[in-house]
Order: structure tokens, then sequence, then C-alpha cells
């Protein structure tokens, strides 16, 4: 029985330890992480942002990674607020609900939440346009298939996942209309082998140029195998498929964390919502791969420009739905209200929306 | 190759990490120990795989590691449920944390690692069948592998002496150790035996299905091994007809989704669908009361100990 103690301690002691590890010494910036940093993804892209933020400023800063969107959540933040971090970045949607609550107990710590929707007295909101990036990727795939079938594997029906998938086909269709997209959901933001498994499926019926909005890099490594092109996305990817890497779709927090970081310091840091893409640096493509034709890496290279200047929207009407229906007339942009709120296919995308 | 066939074997390769666990289990499990730690057990099976595959350049050294790492889980466990007494169901819970958190402390510096995607062997004559020529005969060597273990289970369990005493041990381990079989011994080989399955299983996760290493990349196959053990009422060829349903609808569903033919279901039911199917099918297979009774092990998850 002792040993039994003996190992259920051990075994609680190694979920714990990142943390106690991570959160010993009084520092003045801390990050709640939602996964592991691990060397791709949209946790390691918020660690980046992390580093720049202590060279740039000098200061400290400190970290928990792991961090399961409950009440540990909690706990985590009020840990960080109590021992006096200035300004406390919770980087995960389900955090919402725990960094507003413990903002309240903390009126003079600055709280960032990403990817939520709720504003505190001290709480500000960030998120990306991650579909800036998508719809450009959209356009390399749209020039470079084949078969005109594109294949995208997604994790949930969310408008976020929606916004990208929609800005794929956007961007494939305005030099390719006859691309066609095909989405599997796997209901999983991570299992590297049902990704892959599904990454498969979609190259064994046709497509030849995938993406995924999953957290593995388990996609990319399937198209590789294939000899077939894959877009990688938060993060470079190329290592994992150096032939099938065109591009990826790459969030960069670094220069917002720092403004932020700086704004506070300053004494005139207030709580807004920023949403960020091309145009803050928040959103950039991956080095292009040598397959990609020197004519289109250009014209990659000019609505890159024309996105950061403001003069390209990814959804500039018309834009017509699966069903047929425009849902932003011509001559107009797609309003934010009407992105967050994104609930359907464009045209072009082939499967059904899961209802 | 046509959609049937890339059904089939997508279905196989699915299939084949929950035979290698759940039989493990099931020898485990037949010698009246509950081991709930096969998804730990399979996480250090497939970072020890992937890191000495890594390291040697020989995915088959990688399955050896798996092994061993598995073996080496599933000894921690036996001396704490079968030397000490400990509770079964809580010592296997404490080593599925356990492996899950240390295979990701010791898998840190291999996440930016990959290993080259290792080809199917391909059975000459046999693999140019029609349809199910290419599923079957042309697949990744531990494929063939998860049938021989089926079929020396099999013959094991049902038709060796060892068997038979294992199963006895299963049903009554004072009726066992009362007419001189060495009750503790056997259970901690059946354990062991148990733990390197699941160790291979894991290895075959990382260095054959996915080639990468990332912190909870079983995803809670050890979990469905196990339970489908028990739907399987503890029989050898209906964990197989379970694993191959399971991966079968599952690869399905996703077959459905990519066609493009927009058929209209909520993919969230799809997701579930191989979960159900499962269930319903060994449930339907494995009704009759008797032969549950028949085949479970009636000693299962209690500590025994001999008396002098």
């Amino acid at each position: 029985m002792i040993l039994t103690k003996i190992i259920k301690k051990l075994a609680l002691a190694t979920l714990s330890c990142a943390m106690i590890g991570a959160t010993q010494a009084a520092e003045n910036v801390g990050f709640v992480y939602v996964s592991p940093i691990g060397d791709a993804g949209w946790t390691y892209q918020h660690d980046l942002g992390r580093l720049q933020l202590e060279k740039e400023t000098g200061v400290t800063t400190s970290f928990v990674e792991n961090v399961a969107e409950g009440p540990d959540a909690e706990r985590v933040i009020r840990e960080m607020a109590k021992r006096g971090d200035k300004v406390i970045f919770a980087t995960s949607f389900g955090f919402m609900n725990y960094a507003l609550k413990v903002s309240k107990s903390f009126p003079k710590t600055a709280f960032v939440h990403a990817t939520g929707y709720k504003l505190g007295k001290n709480m500000g909101l960030v998120n990306a346009r991650f579909y800036e990036g998508r719809y450009l990727t959209g356009v390399i795939a749209g020039e470079m298939t084949k078969s005109n079938v594109l294949g995208y594997v997604a994790a949930f029906p969310i408008p976020e996942v929606l916004q990208g998938i929609n800005a794929f086909i956007q961007g494939a269709r305005s030099v390719n209309p006859k691309a066609e997209l095909r989405v599997i959901w796997v209901n999983s933001w991570f299992d590297p082998g049902k990704e892959r498994q599904a990454a498969l499926t979609l190259l064994s019926q046709n497509s030849d140029v995938i993406t995924h909005h999953t957290d593995s890099t388990a996609v990319v490594q399937a198209a590789e195998d294939q000899g077939k092109y894959a877009f990688g996305y938060h993060s470079d990817m190329s290592k994992y498929g150096p032939k099938a890497h065109l591009t990826a779709a790459t969030h960069h927090w670094g220069d917002y964390y720092v403004n932020t970081v700086k704004a506070v310091q300053a004494g005139n840091w207030k709580p807004g919502s920023v949403w960020g893409g091309y145009a803050e640096g928040m959103v950039k493509l991956a080095p292009l791969n040598k397959a990609i034709p020197g004519e289109l890496q250009d014209r990659i290279r000019k609505m890159e420009a024309q996105l950061k200047a403001g003069t390209l929207h990814p959804f500039a009407g018309p834009v017509v739905d699966q069903s047929g229906k425009t849902v932003v007339a011509a001559g107009q942009n797609m309003t934010d209200d009407q992105l967050n709120q994104m609930n359907y296919y464009l045209q072009g995308v082939v499967s059904k929306i899961p209802n | 190759m046509d959609t049937l066939s890339a059904i089939l074997f997508a279905t196989i390769v699915a299939g084949t990490p929950l035979i290698i666990v759940a039989l493990g289990q099931l020898i485990a499990e037949k010698s009246g120990v509950l081991n709930l730690g096969a998804e730990g057990m399979m996480a250090m099976g497939a970072i020890a795989g992937f890191a000495i595959t890594h390291h040697s350049g020989s995915p088959w050294l990688g399955v050896l590691a798996g092994m061993a790492a598995g073996a080496l889980m599933s000894f921690l466990f036996a001396i704490v449920v079968l030397t000490l007494m400990g509770n079964q169901v809580a010592t296997g819970l404490a080593l599925s944390i356990l492996g899950v958190g240390l295979s990701a402390f010791i898998g840190k510096p291999y996440e930016s690692e990959i290993l080259p995607t290792i080809g199917p062997i391909r059975i000459p004559l046999l693999a140019d069948i029609p349809i199910i020529g290419d599923p079957l005969f042309n697949q990744q060597a531990l494929v063939y592998l998860s049938w021989l273990l089926f079929a020396a289970i099999a013959w094991f369990l049902y038709r060796s002496r060892p068997g038979l005493v294992l199963r006895a041990l299963g049903e009554s381990p004072t009726s066992a150790h009362s007419i001189g079989y060495p009750v503790i011994r056997i259970r901690y080989l059946a354990t062991l035996f148990g733990g390197a399955m699941a160790g291979v299983g894991g290895a075959f996760l990382s260095v054959f299905y996915t080639p990468l290493w990332v912190e909870g990349m079983v995803a809670g196959r050890g979990w469905i091994a196990i339970a489908l053990v028990v739907f399987a009422t503890w029989r050898p060829l209906r964990v197989i007809v379970g694993a191959y349903l399971f991966g079968g609808v599952m690869v399905a569903q996703l077959f459905v989704q990519g066609s493009g033919l927009g058929v209209n279901i909520p993919s969230q039911f799809l997701s579930a669908l191989p979960y159900l199917a499962t269930i319903i099918v060994l449930v339907i297979i494995s009704r009759d009361q008797n032969t549950v009774r028949l085949n479970a092990p009636v000693s299962l998850g209690q500590p025994y100990r001999p008396e002098a």
C-alpha cells in the first residue's frame, strides 16, 4: 500500500512538476498555455512571442504550460496575480471565464485573454486574423493543384475554423474557379493518428493539396509520404515535410506582447479588443517552397503587401455561400460581426457542414 | 487503389495497435489481473520506441525498446498489486497517469525529431489478389505480427496446458494454489506480457503509424483496448473483430466525409459511431449470459494472498 501511495504521488508530481518549476520565482509577466510548448503549434507561437518580449523589454516572464481549460486555469492565473505579476496573458479560448473572474479580484493587474469575446475592466482581448494567411495559402493551392480537389482536416466547426476553410477556398477559387474543397472533421484538436488517417483519406480521394486546422504535424507528414503538397498551420512545419510543405499560415504575438507590456509600464494601457492581421504583423506566411513558381511567389508577395495596406480583403464581395446565397454583396467587405458568426461554407466546399 | 481497398487497408492499420494491446491485456486479465494502465504503458512504449529508433536507426530495436518499456511499467504495477496487494483499479489508474506524464517528460527532446516512414512488406502473389490483396498482404510487418500474435494466443489459451493453467488461475487462484501452481509468479508473467504488448502497441503508433513523437499521442487508444477486452468477453477472435470494426467504422466515416458526397450527418455523430458500432456489435455477439460468465475471469481484479 505504501508503494501504491508513492506511485500515486509520483504520478501527481510528474503532472505538476512543470507548474512548480515554472512558477517559483516572482516575476512580472505571466503566460498561461493550454498545451505543452513543443516544437510547433499554437502554444509554441505564443512562446516565441514571450521570448521576444523578454528580449525587447528586458522584463522577466514565466509561464505554465499544459493548463487544462477548467478550474485548474483559475488556480494558475490566481497564483500569478497573487505573487504580483503585472501582466498576465491567458492564451486559450477556454481560459476566458477564469481569467475574467480572477481579473475582478486583482484590479491593478492587467489581464489579456486570447481568442475570446469577454472584455473586463482590466482584461483586454487579442486575436489574430488567421484567415488572411489562409487566403494566401488558398491562392497557392488553387494554382498548384492538378486534380482541382483540395483537402482540409479540421477540428471543430466553430467560426474561427470556418473562417480558415472559407478563406482557403475563396483564395483558391480566385485563381482557379474549378477548385473544390473537401473537409474532414476529426472532432479533436489533437490526435495525430486520426489526423494522419484523415489526411491519407483525402489524398486517396483525389486531393493533391491539403492543409489542416488541428494541432499536430501529422497532416504535413502524410502529404510528404504520399508525394503530395500541404500547408502548415500555426508554425513553419517545413522540416516535417521538406518537399510537401509549400508554406504555412503562421501567427506572431511578439509585437503585440511588447506593445501591451510597454503600455502597462507607461501607465497608459487600456483594456481593448485587438484583432490583428497582416497589417499588425500578427499573421505571416512561412518561407515559400521552391516548388512554387517564381511568378506565383511574386504575386503572393504583392498580395501580402495589399493585405498589409488593407486594399485586399479575403472576403470581399461578392461572397456566395454553398447554397448559392450571396452573403456579401459586390463592392462590400465582410464585417467583423459577420466573420465572428460564420457558420456556413462558401461556394466551392463540397462537403456538408456538420450541424 | 480503389476506395474499398483503401478503406480496408486503413482499417487494418488503425485496428492493429488495438489488437496488440488488447490481446496483451486479455492474457493479463485471464490470469485475474486487471491493469487499467494500458494508456500509460502505451505512451511509454511510444516514446521508448521512438527514441531508440531515432538513435539506432532500426525500427525493430525500437519495437523491442517499446516492449521493454511497457514491461517495465507493468513490472512496477505488478510489484504493487501482486506483492504488496495494492488495489488494482487505483494502481492501474495511477500507472496510466504516471506513464502519460513520464513519457511527456522523457520525450521533450524528441518532439522536433522525425523518423523516416517505413514501407510495407509485400507478400508476392497474395498481394495481387484484387481488392483484398493490397490491404491484407501489402502491410507493415507489425500487422502480420498481430495476426501471428492472435494465432499464438488462441492456441495458447485453448489448446495448451499452460494456457489451461492460466485460465484456471483466473477462475480460482485458491484452487490453483492448492494443487501446487505458483499463482503469484504466473500472474507476474501474465502482467508483464500485457505490459510488453501495450509497449509494442505504443511503439507501433510512434514508429510505424504516425512516425512522430508528441505528448499525448496515444490519445485514448489504451482505454479503447481495455474496453475492447471486456466487450469481447475475453475471447481473442472477438477482440480482433471488435478492433477492426472500430478501425473500420472510424476510417469509413472519414471516407464518407472526404468523398464530397455531401452526406448530411453531423460529424460529431460520425466520430461517435466507431464506439457505438463496436459496443452494439460486441454486445450482440456476446449477449448469451452463460458464455459471458464462462469467459469472464472470476477473480479479475481481486488480490490473492497465498496461504502458507
